[in-house]
């Protein structure tokens, strides 16, 4: 699939001098309501992407009323849920709420579903029969999975005994206690997705945690990586890890020596691959991944699942005046991370303000780091900034990059106190 | 064990950080005022309404530019809210225009250490970075 949206030269140069597809609309296309009243953004999803959205929106303009849509109570992170599986956080610690963004940035937090958008009506429809309007919504609803690829598999069975643990919450509990509960000496298969999926590095630095947890606590154990892909993000970097930290512990099947998983049987716990089958004690199946439900349903998606946008705005190609962040959207090479996901947030609630005064919005530069922590003091990272040129949102050539593959333990470790600081800055930054 | 470097690092953050905190709070205050009054003018669409950052405006800085704050808005995942960091990381908050414009120049050329900000810092122009160090040295006493 090719995941770097094109966009055609002249198509290029006009969106930089209207810096976005509606520039106008926002101002006499969208229905506009009482004239003078404040402007209404509609958030769906309090997510890495929607929490700093709505966040930003109010802290840039405070004279717009932000509404928040999400149906949890408590947002457990995906980030550092692969350290509560080595046991080094609890749930506890990758718990947030919506408190701060409801009292210190008054954003109207609904805990609701939305089920439908009209785009025509600039309306969303709430589960709970609520509807409501907006100048402007933006929807960053995270992944949905294709729970048929991979036949044998099925949602049911995923909350029972074969968990993805890639939304984090009851998933990583089952995953956790899954582990906890296991023989020393058992087998954890670990099956990752095809491109494009959330946190290309998360199946990798989990299988590094859970070698941290069993080489402490089960260590004739083993751990098997089933892998659609010939190749995965910080490859070297991960591999000179694990031999240094968990040397025969972990190992990784490629697409082509029989990593790729056909059929998969939860009551005899068995993987069959191309080549053969495997048996496990453990087994974490990440299915493939699409855009979040509900930008399906509001048509907001396009031939590859994934929802194209305009990178000025994040403003939806398909239906004008709905901006797409986070996973579910289209951002050219930008990996699917928390860390793009709020930057992505943050310019699209950023281009909003200056939409709904009129104004063209500003050309933005986007941001990606992401931490993988291997062992205790022992983290790697990859950075990147993006531009917006006429093939898409590409990497700066010359910038971000990798950990070095010679770093010594001094900076290993500071990146792993660095990884901590991130986190709690990013948290902070988004629900505090 | 860290090198000193880093310790050093860890040391200054900490301290600049604590002072910062004393100022803030009045910041805040402020800040808190200029929302209420904003509140209570909501149907007009008023000046201070149109400056991108309340923060600022209540500050008292003058008009943002906007891709100075476009730029700068990604820096906050790591750094903090408006540069002021509740971690490990420095913060960029309260640090002068001049000072942020030439770590940042130090570590675009790599004559200054860093894990991963001279990663970064590679990915801007040198007039991006001048944007970047306006924008953050607006809450600066020092500009
Ligand atoms: C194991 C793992 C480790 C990771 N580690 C990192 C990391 O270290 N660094 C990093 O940057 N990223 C990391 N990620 C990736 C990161 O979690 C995602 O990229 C990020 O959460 C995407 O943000 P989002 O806003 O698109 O979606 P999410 O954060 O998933 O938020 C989506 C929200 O939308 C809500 N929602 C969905 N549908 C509706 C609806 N119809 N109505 C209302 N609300 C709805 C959901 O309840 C959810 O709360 C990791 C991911 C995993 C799985």
């Amino acid at each position: 699939m090719n995941m770097s949206q094109k966009i055609s030269r002249r198509d290029f140069s006009k969106l930089l001098l209207t810096g976005a597809t509606s520039a106008s609309l926002g101002l006499f296309g969208t229905p506009s309501r009482a004239f003078g009243a404040s402007k209404r953004v509609v958030v769906i999803g309090g997510g890495f992407g929607g929490a700093a959205a709505a966040k930003y929106l109010r802290k840039l303009d405070p004279s717009i009323a932000v509404t928040l849509v999400e149906p949890k109570a408590v947002f457990h992170t995906c980030p550092f849920s692969n350290w509560v599986l080595a046991g080094l956080r609890t749930m506890n610690d990758i718990s947030q709420t919506y408190t701060v963004l409801k009292n210190k940035y008054q954003v109207n937090v609904i805990a609701d579903s939305a089920v439908a958008i009209d785009s025509t009506r600039s309306t969303v429809k709430l589960k709970n029969g609520m509807v409501l309007s907006y100048d402007r919504l933006i929807v960053s609803p995270g992944i949905d999975f294709k729970w048929d690829a991979v036949p044998g598999h099925s949602e049911a069975l995923a909350n029972t005994r074969i968990p993805h643990a890639y939304q984090a919450g009851p998933q990583t509990t089952l995953l956790l206690n899954q582990l906890q509960s296991m023989r020393n000496g058992g087998k954890v298969i670990i099956c990752p997705p095809a491109n494009p999926f959330r946190c290309p590095p998360g199946p990798y630095e989990r299988a590094s945690l859970i070698a941290h947890y069993l080489k402490a606590k089960k260590p004739l154990s083993k751990i098997l990586i089933l892998d659609p892909k010939d190749k995965f993000s910080k490859q070297g970097l991960f591999k000179q890890g694990w031999e240094k930290l968990y040397p025969g512990m972990i190992e990784w099947r490629s697409g082509v020596t029989g990593g790729k998983v056909v059929k998969i049987d939860g009551t005899t716990m068995t993987v069959t691959t191309e080549f053969g089958e495997e048996k496990g004690d453990v087994i974490n199946l990440i299915p493939p991944q699409k855009a979040g439900k509900i930008a399906f349903e509001a048509g907001l998606t396009d031939a590859s699942g994934w929802c194209p946008v305009n990178p000025v705005s994040f403003e939806s190609t398909i239906h004008p005046g709905i901006h797409v962040i986070g996973d579910s959207s289209i951002a050219g090479v930008m990996p699917k991370s928390g860390y793009a996901a709020s930057s992505q947030g943050k310019v699209a609630a950023a281009a909003i303000v200056r939409l709904l005064q009129g104004k063209v919005p500003a050309s933005p530069s986007l941001v990606n780091t992401c931490y993988s922590l291997i062992g205790t003091d022992y983290a790697i990272s990859v950075a990147g900034v993006y531009k917006l040129t006429a093939d898409g949102v590409v990497e700066i050539p010359g910038s971000g990059g990798l950990t070095p593959m010679n770093a010594d333990a001094d900076q290993l470790r500071e990146e792993a106190s660095f990884a901590v600081g991130w986190y709690n800055n990013i948290v902070h930054d988004t629900w505090g | 064990m860290f090198s000193s470097r880093f310790y050093t690092l860890v040391y200054i953050s900490r301290t600049v950080r604590f002072f910062i905190s004393f100022i803030h709070f009045n910041k805040e205050i402020l800040f808190m005022a200029a929302n209420l009054r904003l509140w209570l003018t909501a149907c007009v669409l008023s000046a201070a309404a149109i400056i991108p950052g309340g923060a600022a405006s209540a500050a008292g800085s003058s008009e943002v530019n906007p891709r100075g704050l476009v730029l700068s808005l990604s820096c906050s995942s790591c750094h903090g809210t408006d540069g002021k960091s509740v971690g490990l990381i420095p913060s960029i908050y309260g640090k002068s225009t001049s000072y942020i414009e030439s770590a940042m120049l130090a570590f675009k050329s790599g004559a200054r250490y860093s894990t991963v900000m001279s990663r970064h810092a590679k990915g801007y122009t040198d007039a991006e970075i001048r944007l970047i160090a306006e924008y953050f040295g607006r809450f600066s006493r020092n500009k």
